[in-house]
């Protein structure tokens, strides 16, 4: 499904992937880890589309297409939605709004009709109750003065609303105490299924527990230098990453 | 010939068979306003705004309203509500529906109330905004003929909106008009009033109104002032409002149409407890340019006011906003909030903005605060990243920006002409007219 090539990045003028390998395949979960500087944002960040990173080699394709020639929203409509790791606020911009214009451009993309309002609300309604979120969420601005786990859960919602093949989640542990990670962690499940991947870039084996990964891998100074089972993430919660630092040097 | 003394020739056109004050009240403005002439961008008050459009612009006085249903209906809103309709500064009684005013309110034409009621009318009329205000008040006083009246008895509550319509036709030269508009809310009176400006494509006119509004003890007022006129009018507005104890005066000044627009608002909160509030929207396209001079005097103790004005501007359109707030000496435990926040689409888009404050006493609190920028790339990120196209994050970050001055509006048909002109105003590519739609439909639902 994502198969990243030999990837180099470059932002403000310093090499920070420094030929990225990763292959992705529908029904896996990965997990990427590694310590800060890595480059593990950095890569969401270029697959998703964002401005400021420049990729001097190697390619990006998803589902076999060049993800890196793909618009920002077209990427999104062909089934990549990132998961920030610190959600944007939108003032003004209520969440129903954000919710049922993403829908439809996907519905549109597909050649689809757009959803009508009573089956928009039956759906967003199912997925806030699984999110535990009230119901006022709708009508409140993108994030605008959400606490940090209300802003992660809110992007769990946007997946379970709009169902993307490939899910990135860009340290969502992060700002959760125990029981936002559990229903952050039971969304996340929930999107599990033989079609779909999932791809986890984090810093501890925490969310790891609740999201068991089919793959681990440990990005170090912009490439991979370990890949392996869940068991990887374990051994790294035991040793760090000191290890895998001598391992790669040696 | 000077220009002041060109548009001064308008008067021996007109009735003689007025009464002897109303002449010489005429006569007074016509001395101010030659004394004075247009203003140039040497005042002060006129540096970013230009009216030689205006100073050199020929304009006659409408003789007649005729405007059929049709046409009248493609510019007013179907809102339920007491009608009082102008055309081209004209009254129409055909367009007008004062069937049902509640008991202790009238709304009449102001030739009407100066012959029925000369005492209250005359003794009220020019209080707040004499001829000394500034050249277009003179002006206005000089050639004033018509114009709207509205008394509202002592603890009356007016249910329904006071609806004012001033439409401005397509003609085949360019009409003047000088309308007043008087609002004197009763002690514990509660009511709406609207003026719309609404004009027809193509339509080049010139109006000079001014509405002086009063509230004693307690009373509460609404005021709307929409301004729709085409891209070719010519609109110069002025607002004076007096507030009494304990009284709270809200205004929405919504501004999407004409070529040149200038408004001024001043309040003279003058009692404790007076409250006011300025809500403020511009969009502004092509070469529009729009001017508004806010004013709010403290002039006694315990007094609150809260601006917020917002300026959506694109293509090469001009902004100026000036918003004063002055704390008289003595007016001590004042509050006063200022806030004017621009949204530039275009790089030849244009805003001047100066917020001022005077404070006078040292026991206030005050703030006031200017931003000019543009959307936030992020947000546009975020958005796109949801699979949503660049040009409509773009409009939904736009309608956004509205929103916060549009979330305030109590009259949902206002609120969602506005959305809707603004969705529908900029840049097509935009495309944001059909979400509008759809949240409406959401939030039936």
């Amino acid at each position: 499904m994502l198969e990243v090539k030999d990837l180099h990045v470059t932002v403000d003028g310093s090499e920070i992937l420094k030929g990225l390998n990763l292959t992705v395949n529908p029904g896996e979960v990965h997990a990427l880890m590694g310590p800060n500087g890595a480059g593990k944002s950095t890569l969401s960040a270029v697959i998703a589309g964002k401005d400021g990173y420049e990729v001097t080699s190697g390619e990006v394709l998803f589902e076999g297409k060049n993800l890196l020639e793909m618009e920002i929203e077209e990427r999104a409509l062909a089934g990549i939605l990132l998961g920030f790791q610190y959600p944007v606020e939108i003032p003004g911009v209520k969440n129903i709004y954000l919710l049922k214009a993403a829908l439809n451009a996907q519905r549109v993309a597909r050649g689809e009709e757009e959803i009508p309002a009573p089956e928009f609300m039956k759906l967003v309604r199912e997925q806030l109750s699984f999110m535990k979120m009230d119901g006022s969420f709708l009508q409140r601005a993108v994030n605008e003065g959400f606490s940090g786990g209300e802003k992660k859960r809110n992007e769990i919602l946007q997946m379970l609303v709009l169902q993307p093949k490939l899910a990135m989640l860009d340290e969502i542990d992060s700002g959760l105490d125990i029981d936002a990670m559990k229903v952050v962690a039971e969304g996340i499940n929930s999107l599990r299924n033989a079609d779909r991947a999932i791809l986890m870039v984090t810093h501890y084996q925490r969310l790891l527990e609740h999201i068991v990964p089919d793959r681990v891998h440990v990005l170090v100074d912009g490439r991979i230098a370990k890949s392996g089972g869940k068991e990887l993430a374990h051994e790294l919660e035991a040793r760090g990453y000191e290890w895998v630092l001598e391992e790669s040097a040696a | 010939m000077s220009a002041a003394h060109a548009f001064l020739q308008r008067l021996g056109e007109r009735a003689d068979d007025e009464p002897t004050w109303v002449a010489a009240r005429r006569q007074a403005g016509a001395a101010r306003f030659e004394a004075l002439g247009f203003p140039t961008k040497r005042d002060e008050a006129w540096k970013y705004t230009d009216v030689r459009r205006i100073a050199e612009g020929e304009f006659t006085l409408a003789d007649d309203a005729e405007l059929d249903e049709a046409r009248f209906a493609a510019l007013g809103m179907p809102l339920d509500a007491h009608r009082l309709v102008f055309v081209d500064g004209v009254f129409s009684a055909a367009l007008s529906d004062l069937t049902d005013l509640p008991e202790g309110v009238s709304v009449e034409p102001l030739t009407t109330a100066m012959r029925t009621n000369h005492e209250a009318i005359g003794g009220a009329i020019g209080r707040l905004a004499g001829v000394d205000f500034s050249p277009f008040t003179a002006l206005n006083v000089a050639l004033s003929e018509e114009g709207a009246v509205v008394r509202i008895g002592q603890g009356v509550v007016v249910e329904k909106p006071i609806y004012v319509v001033f439409a401005s036709r397509a003609n085949e030269s360019a009409r003047m008009s000088h309308p007043r508009v008087l609002v004197m809310a009763g002690a514990r009176s509660q009511s709406t009033v609207v003026e719309h400006y609404a004009g027809e494509a193509g339509a080049a006119n010139f109006t000079n109104v001014v509405s002086e509004v009063m509230l004693e003890r307690g009373a509460i007022v609404d005021h709307y002032k929409l301004q729709e006129a085409s891209s070719e009018d010519l609109h110069v507005a002025s607002i004076h409002v007096e507030q009494g104890r304990d009284s709270r005066f809200t205004s929405f000044n919504l501004n999407l149409g004409g070529a040149l627009v200038r408004t001024d608002l001043v309040t003279d909160l003058n009692a404790q407890g007076a409250e006011t509030n300025y809500n403020g929207l511009f969009f502004v396209q092509g070469r529009q340019h729009v001017d508004n001079h806010t004013l709010v005097n403290h002039n006694a103790p315990n007094t609150f006011s809260n601006e917020n004005y917002k300026g959506i501007l694109n293509d090469r359109a001009r902004g100026v906003f000036n918003g004063k707030v002055i704390v008289k000496r003595d007016s001590q435990q004042i509050e006063a909030y200022q806030n004017n926040a621009n949204l530039l689409l275009s790089d030849r888009a244009e805003i001047d903005t100066k917020p001022e404050l005077e404070i006078y006493a040292d026991d206030v609190k005050c703030s006031h605060g200017a931003t000019t920028g543009q959307l936030d790339e992020e947000a546009v990120f975020a958005l796109r990243t949801r699979g949503i196209d660049e040009q409509m994050a773009r409009g939904l970050l736009t309608l956004a920006f509205a929103g916060e001055v549009m979330d305030q509006v109590r009259l949902p048909i206002i609120a969602e002409r506005v959305e809707r002109a603004v969705a529908g105003k900029l840049p097509e590519r935009f495309n944001l007219a059909d979400l509008v739609e759809v949240s409406d439909a959401l939030e039936e639902a």
